[in-house]
């Protein structure tokens, strides 16, 4: 099998992970070595794929053999599929040649979990040694932490690595025991664990030594498979908030089910990736880390799933009628941050400009914030938009509509005048 | 009776415009430089690098931030740009550096938001621009609609910091070369011509192209996220969108050369000795 071959099967075994950022790295780049991690402070995307997802590392496994038999996985050991796998050789070419020609960010590793998870371990640190070593490759990588690795492997993996994930997989245990039976809570949890405190650890040797080993600069993340079990939304807003406050992850990801099995306890194989709730819940992962939102304000047992017509904060701010409207002039932060079509950027730019007089509300569109929304929250020095009427049914319409040509599934619907 | 500056399209040359706007006690209708025609009678401003100098050590005292605005809202692709800077410097001058807290101000926002669009390319292009490897020399072209070389060549210089490279602005007819261990040289270029792909690198191209298709899932596919995440007008410059004959190496009968050029001539190592190089003040 030649390199092209193996690089489309290895592509798309490897696809369905949804976890691709180069964000969170600042090495600067040193002479006699390729490249650097310092614009990734943001991440760089380097294409967008006909699924609209941003291209940014070489995202490959490094064999898509697997011992492993998780049910809703394209690589299981049952599927009848063509296997591959890299040499360290071959996978460092690709890496340095796409990367030179600014094809790439960096290169995300994983595998399938061929003969042990410790001798997977041990080929894909070989592999990333030689792209360090011999081919001097300063660049991003992002390798995946298979589930039962000794710690001794996973801490070597650190030192190469920029970030690291292990994949949570399914939201709750009951699902992992059904559908992964080979992968448990508890061999999750523990590496997530480890390069949590080896992270810290290594930060605080980089205080005292400058040129201490970093390990994993860029943090850890994880993915989650979501609409393959019954887990509620609540319950994994809930699971995204432990583990960015217990674990400091950098990022969770979250990734509509493909059906890629017949299985009984799966989605038909018909049946549509549920693309509209994996867009709500990174937008109230967004609200949990930038905008100050626990994930008890924004659902409860009693609403357990987001309105899938507008979004989480429209939603939130919908239920709190008792809150709007907010005074642009004089609203902290916090309660600016809550305002519906108010973002981070507008925030700070809301702050900068009322220090040098009050603000008047046809000045907020260039400040960035998105009126379509806001207008209904806002008001400046007291007054709201000219000419804006409008009843909690008519609000709700406004809101709806203001999104709704951007949804993902959105554009192709009909609409009815019988519905 | 009014009239319009004339200059030589440098960022030099403009702010020795602002210098004789002050010593002749004039608002010129318009600025203009190179073709651009005026209805107005012009008046030509010759360049002094010491008037440039005196007026950006004046922007710079009252705000650095101003300062910057100005460098770098001076690449952007705002029409009569200079009419909005010179506007810029008026009101600091006049009235201090407290207004430009206030993006929605009349004389800042256009600035801001051409020098936001300005940033955006530039970050894009990071990402988007392409290169080919032509023994040894990496070479790429873009077609943005800023001047984004002299934010664009110091990234690709850290990165690529062991290879020589050129990249190739088609818009603004304009190139920066990196030699390794030498500071980068902005240079006005009339045309690339590059050479069609040696084996090697028409592999390479294949492979990416694939690695490209192969990554998307069918079952998502979504081509309006596609597009507004990546507009198409970056598409043309893109490995990735290229036809088929973009694939075939050197020796194939139907081989052709970068995107859209005719073949032929080999891309240059070392810098042509074109023209005057541009101001160091901006790279």
């Amino acid at each position: 099998m030649d390199v092209l071959e193996k690089l489309t099967v290895l592509t798309g075994a490897a696809k369905y992970d949804a976890a691709c950022t180069s964000s969170g790295g600042n090495r600067p780049s040193k002479k006699g070595l390729l490249g650097n991690t310092s614009t990734a402070a943001a991440g760089c995307c380097h294409s967008f794929s006909a699924d609209g997802r941003c291209v940014t590392l070489l995202k490959v496994l490094l064999t898509n053999r697997c011992i492993y038999d998780c049910k809703y996985c394209v690589n299981r050991r049952s599927n009848d599929t063509r296997r591959a796998a890299f040499t360290p050789q071959e996978l460092a070419e690709l890496t340095v040649g796409f990367y030179r020609r600014n094809y790439i960010e960096g290169l995300f590793l994983s595998s399938g979990v061929f003969r042990s998870p410790d001798y997977t371990t041990e080929l894909m640190i070989r592999t990333l040694t030689l792209l360090r070593e011999e081919y001097r490759f300063n660049g991003y990588i992002h390798a995946k932490t298979i589930p039962g690795t000794s710690p001794e492997l996973v801490e070597r993996l650190g030192f190469l690595a920029d970030r690291l994930s292990v994949n949570i997989e399914l939201p709750s245990e009951a699902g992992l025991r059904t559908l992964a039976p080979d992968k448990t809570k508890t061999a999750i949890l523990t590496p997530m664990r480890q390069i949590q405190d080896r992270n810290r650890q290594s930060r605080e040797e980089l205080v005292k030594f400058r040129h201490a080993p970093r390990f994993a600069p860029a943090g850890q993340s994880t993915q989650m498979i979501i609409g393959a079990t019954p887990d509620s939304d609540f319950h994994i807003l809930r699971l995204s908030e432990a583990l960015y406050s217990r674990y400091r992850l950098k990022r969770v990801f979250y990734s509509a089910y493909v059906p890629v099995a017949e299985h009984a306890l799966l989605p038909a194989r018909d049946s549509k990736p549920p693309l509209l709730r994996e867009h709500r819940l990174y937008q109230a992962d967004w609200l949990l880390r930038f905008y100050g939102f626990r994930a008890q304000e924004l659902l409860d047992e009693a609403h357990p799933d987001f309105d899938a017509r507008v979004d989480p904060k429209c939603s939130w701010a919908l239920a709190h009628p008792e809150f709007f409207p907010v005074e642009v002039n004089t609203a902290d932060r916090e309660t600016l941050l809550r305002v519906p079509g108010v973002g981070v950027t507008s925030v700070r730019r809301i702050l900068a400009a009322r220090r040098s007089g009050p603000l008047r509300i046809e000045n907020l569109g260039r400040l960035g914030v998105v009126m379509k929304r806001a207008q209904y929250f806002l008001t400046a020095s007291g007054k709201m938009a000219d000419g804006l009427r409008f009843t909690p049914e008519s609000l709700l319409r406004g809101l709806i509509s203001a999104e709704r040509a951007g949804l993902p599934g959105m554009e192709m619907e009909q609409l009815s005048l019988f519905s | 009776m009014e009239v319009s500056y004339q200059y030589d399209g440098s960022f030099d040359g403009f702010l020795s415009c602002v210098f004789a706007v002050y010593a002749y006690k004039e608002i010129p209708a318009g600025f203009c430089s190179g073709e651009d025609l005026s209805l107005f009678d012009a008046r030509v401003i010759i360049t002094n690098p010491e008037h440039a100098s005196r007026v950006l050590r004046k922007v710079s005292a009252l705000s650095p931030d101003a300062a910057l605005l100005l460098r770098h809202g001076f690449l952007t692709c705002l029409p009569e740009k200079e009419m909005h800077l010179f506007h810029l410097i008026a009101a600091l001058l006049k009235d201090g550096p407290a207004f430009l807290r206030n993006r929605a101000n009349d004389v800042l926002f256009p600035v801001a938001r051409a020098v936001q669009h300005l940033y955006g390319e530039v970050h894009l292009l990071k990402g988007f621009t392409r290169f080919s490897d032509y023994s040894g020399v990496l070479g790429g072209e873009i077609q943005p609609k800023n001047r984004v070389l002299p934010l664009l060549g110091g990234h690709f210089r850290a990165r690529l910091i062991n290879d020589p490279f050129f990249l190739y602005d088609r818009t603004h007819r304009e190139a920066v070369f990196h030699t390794p261990g030498e500071n980068l040289v902005l240079r006005p270029l009339e045309y690339v011509q590059a050479a069609p792909p040696s084996p090697e690198e028409a592999q390479f191209r294949r492979l990416w192209k694939q690695f490209y298709d192969t990554v998307a899932i069918r079952e998502r596919y979504n081509p309006r996220c596609r597009m507004s995440q990546m507009p198409k007008r970056y598409w043309g410059m893109m490995t990735e969108f290229q036809g088929e004959a973009y694939f075939k190496p050197q020796s194939s009968p139907e081989a052709v050369s970068a995107p859209g050029v005719p073949g032929g001539i080999p891309a240059p190592a070392t810098p042509p000795p074109l023209g005057p190089s541009v101001p160091a003040s901006i790279l």
